[in-house]
């Protein structure tokens, strides 16, 4: 679903693994940092496997509309969209490959043993495969 | 009051801790399933059926009452949280009770359901107290043709009146019909349907059946649909009522256990229509008090539906579980069951060797007054664990479908091998499976055919044992002055089928005038099922 393209940035774009709550959050800005130095639009992905009646971590149109509007502010090309599949890293990964991302961004987790045992995680199988950079924050952390 | 007398003893009985146990085992499992859409307390219990049958009758039953009441509970609260009902009789619940939700009230359109539904089963349970020996007494006296009869009755009723399509309906009946067909004829000794497969003489197990068309096949129905998008739920807080809240829940969950029960007792039970018919009646009230508008009071309370009025919510929501509770008078009075989890339960019953019917109330007394009794516990139970609980039941919503449906897999076959140890009823339960998806595909309702299953036989020994009595000749089948008022009342209800439904589209079609855009929503995703009819009644 893509809400917003505006112009093709020419020095490339910025991919940003995003969730609505606190580590999309980080992720976000430090994504629109790292893309304000050089120049870089803004692709925003929020995916979901579908598979279940909830997904928390699927934005709702109003959060939606709140990124897009936090975008259009920065004055950066940006894009926005909602993705839904087998993966959520797979999503992100593969929009990176699609726009030729020069950066992901992505907000880590922390997880409990029995979390980390019984499910996967999104951040590590963008940080293993993704074949440009990847950057990790933390909620809390501020953009240099 | 000498029933008074029996269900104080069955109180006593239900009250054991083991007992108990097993009641709050039961509450807890059936919220989980009534949480779940379309997952339902049917299919929980043909799933615990294997399980059960190393446990004694009376606290099998316990847990199973358990299972049915807290699986109305919980399709309450997922209707209400995410607008997507999970069974029929829901859709009213989520109509004014998301709107609730959405407007910051959802604590209360939460609480007005669960106290209703208390109130509403408690008041059920005490009315099946009072009519069902008295039912039994009478029944007891009823002959061959007459009982016959009635099982027709109940299952044209449930096939025409449940249901989008009546067409759909019988077709679903048939194939129910002829499944219970299989197997050696009890009177003959031919076998029939079992084209020379041994397994086949000792007729299907209905474990097999059931599990097949209601777990494998709901299983994997929704393995085809896997991926949708996902609901937002209303975050809630812990429910609660206010003064005025309860004030204004009162009225409407006494007049919808009112409709209820009466409709669930009714062989043509189902909570379709008294749902339907207490959101009406209570929307019509509401409007009433706003054109009569005495005073600010008045003025304040008018007419919140379309917005989320708690009326609309506490009547529909008593209509639904008092009509569940009704639903117990003809299956421990007659045999009858009208529901698919009646249907489930009797055939729990007949695996224990009990032979149901009007014998039941004074052969199994001891275990009729306890499960009666234990209903009362159950009820109790829910308000207790679930008021708090709520909050934690809308997480369920999270559970990732491949690892449900994985788990909901494996119990079926562990169920349907458990049975007769043998790998061929697995084949059987694929097939059953098979059978339930294209159901679920071509919008079949599921119940007509469970309950063709279970009444078929019966029905079969039925007439057999008439017509052996005539020699022969089907004119004994309306011999009896019983059978003929009910033939009658069966003709009267197909003749008023087509002034019904037009009547019902007409009060729907008010209904979604009235009410906010965002009700047609539910015709997205599980709310389109319920109104195909495919989701049958799966409680």
């Amino acid at each position: 679903m893509t809400h917003e393209v505006e112009q093709q940035p020419a020095a490339g774009w910025v991919v940003v693994a995003w969730t609505p709550d606190e580590f999309g959050q980080a992720a976000l800005e430090h994504a629109v940092a790292a893309a304000g130095e050089k120049g870089r639009g803004v692709a925003v992905v929020n995916g979901t496997r579908g598979d279940a009646y909830v997904d928390e971590r699927y934005a709702a149109p109003d959060r939606l509309a709140d990124v897009t509007e936090r975008l259009r502010a920065t004055g950066l090309p940006h894009v926005v969209r909602q993705e839904m599949g087998r993966d959520v890293a797979e999503q992100v990964l593969d929009v990176a490959a699609e726009l030729d991302a020069r950066l992901v961004v992505v907000g880590l987790r922390h997880r409990s043993p029995v979390g980390k045992l019984l499910m996967g995680s999104v951040a590590q199988r963008i940080l293993l495969t993704a074949t440009c950079p990847v950057l990790a924050v933390k909620p809390g952390s501020q953009p240099a | 009051m000498e029933n008074l007398g029996l269900l104080a003893d069955g109180l006593a009985a239900a009250l054991t801790p083991v007992n108990l146990l097993y009641a709050a085992v039961g509450v807890l499992l059936g919220t989980f399933v009534g949480v779940l859409p379309g997952i339902g307390p049917a299919m929980a219990i043909a799933l615990l059926l294997p399980v059960t049958f190393g446990l004694e009758p009376t606290q099998a039953f316990i847990m199973f009452a358990g299972l049915y009441y807290g699986g109305m509970y919980g399709g309450s609260t997922t209707s209400i949280l995410l607008n997507t009902p999970g069974e029929s009789a829901s859709v009213m619940t989520a109509l004014e009770g998301n709107l609730m939700a959405r407007a910051g009230r959802g604590a209360q359109a939460l609480a007005t359901a669960a106290i209703g539904s208390f109130v509403a089963g408690t008041i059920g349970t005490l009315l099946v107290a009072m009519f069902a020996p008295a039912l039994a007494d009478v029944a007891v006296e009823i002959g061959a043709p007459s009982y016959f009869a009635l099982m027709v009755l109940a299952l044209v009723m449930t096939t025409t009146v449940l249901g989008a399509s009546p067409l759909r309906g019988f077709l679903s009946l048939f194939v129910g019909l002829t499944i219970g067909l299989v197997g050696l004829d009890l009177n003959t000794g031919q076998p029939r349907l079992t084209f020379g497969v041994t397994q086949l003489t000792d007729r299907l197990d209905i474990v097999v059946v059931a599990v097949g068309i209601f777990a494998l096949g709901e299983a994997l129905w929704v393995a085809a649909h896997l991926r949708r998008k996902p609901a937002r739920v209303v975050p809630v807080g812990q429910p609660w009522l206010g003064r005025d809240d309860w004030r204004r829940s009162w009225k409407p969950w006494l007049r919808g256990t009112a409709y209820g029960f009466p409709f669930g007792a009714l062989p043509a039970g189902g909570a379709e229509l008294p749902t339907f018919l207490s959101y009406v009646t209570e929307r019509r009230l509401a409007r009433r008090t706003r054109r009569g508008a005495k005073g600010r009071e008045a003025a304040l309370r008018t007419d919140e539906f379309g917005k989320g009025a708690i009326e609309g919510v506490a009547g529909p929501e008593a209509a639904n579980n008092a009509s569940a509770a009704g639903m117990l008078v003809p299956m421990l009075a007659l045999g009858l069951p009208v529901t698919a989890t009646a249907s489930v339960m009797l055939s729990a019953l007949q695996g224990y060797g009990i032979q149901p019917g009007p014998q039941l109330m004074t052969d199994h007394a001891d275990m009729v007054w306890t499960l009666l009794a234990s209903l009362l516990v159950g009820n109790l139970l829910l308000l207790v664990l679930n008021l708090p609980l709520a909050p934690l039941w809308a997480k369920l919503l999270r559970i990732p479908r491949p690892q449900l449906y994985a788990g909901i897999i494996f119990f079926a076959c562990l169920g349907a091998y458990a049975t007769n140890l043998d790998p061929f009823d697995i084949g059987l339960l694929l097939l059953f499976g098979l059978l339930g998806l294209a159901m679920r595909r071509f919008g079949l309702p599921v119940l007509p055919l469970i309950l063709g299953v279970i009444l078929g036989p019966l029905m079969e020994t039925k007439l057999r044992e008439a017509l052996t009595i005539s020699g022969g000749d089907p004119a004994i089948l309306w011999s009896e002055p019983l059978a003929i008022a009910i033939y009658a009342v069966l003709l009267l209800v197909l003749a008023s089928r087509p002034l019904l439904s037009r009547w019902r589209a007409r009060a729907e079609a008010q209904t979604v005038d009235g009410t906010d855009d965002d009700t047609d929503g539910r015709a997205d995703g599980d709310g389109e099922r319920a109104a195909a009819g495919t989701e049958g009644d799966q409680r």
